[in-house]
């Protein structure tokens, strides 16, 4: 009986808090509205792209690693091996492995690559020299996985019956890469089409650049591609023993279980089997953390600053309406009636200016920055924003919003009804 | 209907106490048409303002329906006076954001009443004091005259027990005022209880019983001499 009659109080009190509100937000002056509405959508976009885009650079780091370099699941040579041992057995166990889109198997070897030395008129002048991996693929399987042909910035891709022909990552080169310092040389005057020397243990090899890569990614940027066969034969891997190994699935999700299953058919013994996430190197998950907590200390100060504006403004709103108020005290109209309708427009406000914020982070903002990714030296940035982690910011910004709404107006509300009717 | 015993409200400035109602024995019945009247200060809106409970007096008691008033907690003072009170403010006070209807919908909303029945009544009210024709606008689109008359729409439309009214037609030239208290006769003449201040003699004398404040005290008790 009582609860039910404090139920239906609340339903009144309810329904006259809507029928006020809505009149007064009908009624309000069109600019307050765009304007305060325009602070929550600022607020709103504050929390969501700050933070997102700061994430959304490692993230865009983490992205092409995997895309460009590691594919879902990346096997690699122990540490204290120099290659995968049994490498055979372990490819037919992928082949066999019905999760498996594509793979390619890599041949590594470390490398000085030499240029300059046809220009030099003194053989003791120094050459330009500069160390890196030596990769041996099968260009049409690595470019199947990691869409190796894309990050061409110069030249041609490799063919599969190419012979002293070699792509070369651009962090090699100065043109791509100007930073000198000791300790640290890089080759000048090599371009697409540049004949260098390749020089492994004793083997020395002149070989034709046939294309530059650029990825912003170590595991393309830092390398030398070859055909497989050839570097089989420089570095005398006739075992056929590969040092890596990039697997594409057909589902991405299924990466952990496709690394159980290798771990559990015993391959774990002679190669690291990681998942493109394993494979992360551990400074990239720290400043994604870094980020993740900057970006939200700045959206606390824009959510402070959101909750004071609403605050003041529904504060303003509710003392000049104090005469107003102490009115509907005076007829008979609930305190809690009159608060709720307070709560209400900020409510109103709070959820046009996220939903405008919404649209133009969905609709504007992210479609952008996956076009046209922000151009940053380690990666390309993208706006990181997750449906739920705008959600729960978006719940934060709400209560936020109720309680700068609500405390104004109940400050105002609990002032006394002759006074405020009478001005005194 | 309304009965007071020594009702004395002080206001405190300082050091100085005013008794701005000194000890006030008064009863009102079912049905009466008081006026108060007395020079600007008497005490005529406090006394008001207690009979009406918008203000606590220092002593005395209020019964108002057999309901000792001044014993009721705040929400039940609160449903009471919504209930059972209405008012009519000198300058108007209805919300400038609302229609018409909507002032006069407020209340009945308040009660409990589903929007449809609100607007019926509203709809009734506005019709009563010849405002049927303008209950789509806003306030800023009424003479003074008009939002005075929504403004007792709106004290009449949940049809309380009581209406009161301080000056109403203070603000409204005389063309007006005849208009505005030629709702409230009407309204007398159907048997609505009405406590209406006005310090003007003419206006008091349309009532069928004055009283006139001086000092906070009642000094004169009279029926119209012309009736
Ligand atoms: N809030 C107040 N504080 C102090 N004195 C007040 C207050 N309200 C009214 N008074 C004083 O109480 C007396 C009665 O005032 P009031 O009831 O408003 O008179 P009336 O309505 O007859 O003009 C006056 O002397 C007035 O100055
Ligand atoms: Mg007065």
């Amino acid at each position: 009986m009582s609860f039910n009659r404090g139920l239906k109080n609340f339903t009144t009190d309810f329904k006259v808090a809507h029928f006020l509100a809505w009149r007064e937000i009908k009624r309000a002056n069109i600019w307050t509205t765009i304007l305060i509405s325009f602070v929550m959508t600022l607020t709103f976009l504050n929390l969501i792209v700050v933070s997102g885009i700061l994430v959304g650079l490692i993230q865009g780091s983490e992205e092409a690693n995997k895309v460009k370099y590691t594919s879902d699941v990346i096997i690699s040579t122990p540490k204290q091996k120099n290659y995968i041992n049994r490498s055979n057995s372990l490819l037919q166990a992928i082949e066999a492995t019905p999760e498996v889109q594509d793979y390619t198997a890599r041949y590594l070897e470390s490398v000085v690559v030499e240029a300059g030395y046809r220009e030099r008129t003194n053989p003791t002048d120094l050459l330009d020299r500069s160390g890196g991996s030596l990769a041996g693929i099968d260009p049409q399987a690595e470019d199947s996985v990691t869409g190796l042909s894309k990050y061409l910035v110069e030249g041609l891709y490799l063919e599969p019956n190419d012979y002293d022909k070699i792509l070369i990552g651009s962090d090699l080169l100065f043109k791509y890469n100007p930073v000198e310092s000791p300790g640290f040389s890089l080759l000048k005057n090599v371009e697409a089409g540049s004949k260098v020397r390749l020089r492994i243990g004793d083997l020395v090899r002149e070989v034709t650049i046939k294309g530059v890569l650029k990825a912003k990614v170590s595991g393309i940027d830092q390398r030398i591609f070859m055909n497989q066969s050839q570097v089989r034969q420089l570095i005398g891997r006739s075992d056929y023993n590969v040092d890596e190994i990039a697997i594409k699935l057909f589902d991405p999700k299924q990466a952990d279980n496709v690394r159980d299953q290798l771990v559990r058919q015993g391959f774990a013994e002679n190669a690291v089997i990681q998942t493109w996430l394993d494979a992360q190197p551990k400074f990239l998950k720290d400043i994604k953390l870094t980020f993740a907590l900057i970006g939200n200390m700045i959206g606390t100060i824009g959510l402070v600053v959101a909750s004071i504006t609403i605050f003041i403004v529904i504060f303003v709103n509710a003392i000049t309406r104090r005469r107003y108020i102490g009115i509907m005290k005076g007829i008979g109209i609930s305190r809690r009636a009159i608060e709720f309708s307070y709560i209400a427009q900020s409510i109103f406000y709070a959820v046009l200016g996220m939903a405008v914020g919404s649209l133009i982070v969905f609709f504007l903002l992210k479609p952008y920055f996956d076009l046209h990714p922000i151009d940053f030296p380690f990666s390309d940035g993208i706006l990181v924003a997750e449906p739920l982690g705008t959600l729960i910011r978006s719940v934060i910004l709400f209560v936020a919003t109720i309680i700068a709404g609500y405390v104004p107006a109940r400050i105002v509300v609990k002032q006394n009804t002759l006074d405020a009717i009478l001005g005194r | 209907m309304i009965k007071t015993e020594k009702l004395t409200k002080v206001y405190k400035s300082g050091a100085t106490e005013i008794r701005a109602i000194d000890n006030i024995d008064l009863q009102v019945r079912k049905g009466e048409f008081l006026a108060i009247t007395g020079k600007s200060g008497s005490g005529k809106s406090t006394l008001l303002y207690q009979l009406g409970m918008l203000d606590i007096p220092n002593h005395g008691t209020i019964h108002i329906n057999d309901v000792d008033v001044l014993k009721l907690s705040d929400e039940t003072r609160t449903k009471f006076r919504l209930k059972e009170l209405g008012y009519v403010f000198q300058d108007y006070a209805i919300l400038p954001s609302l229609s018409a209807l909507e002032n006069v919908m407020l209340p009945l909303l308040m009660q409990g009443e589903s929007k449809s029945e609100a607007i019926r009544k509203a709809t009734k009210a506005l019709d009563r004091v010849g405002l049927g024709d303008r209950i789509n606008n806003l306030p800023s689109q009424l003479s003074g005259g008009q939002q005075q008359r929504v403004s007792i729409a709106r004290a009449i439309g949940h049809e309380p027990s009581i209406i009161f009214a301080d000056e109403p037609t203070a603000n409204l030239d005389s063309e007006t005022s005849k208009a505005v208290l030629e709702a409230f006769l009407e309204l007398h003449h159907e048997g609505q209880t009405i406590v209406m201040v006005t310090h003007e003699k003419d206006y008091a004398v349309l009532g069928d019983r004055i009283i006139e404040l001086k000092d906070g005290k009642i000094i004169a008790d009279n029926k119209p001499h012309h009736l």
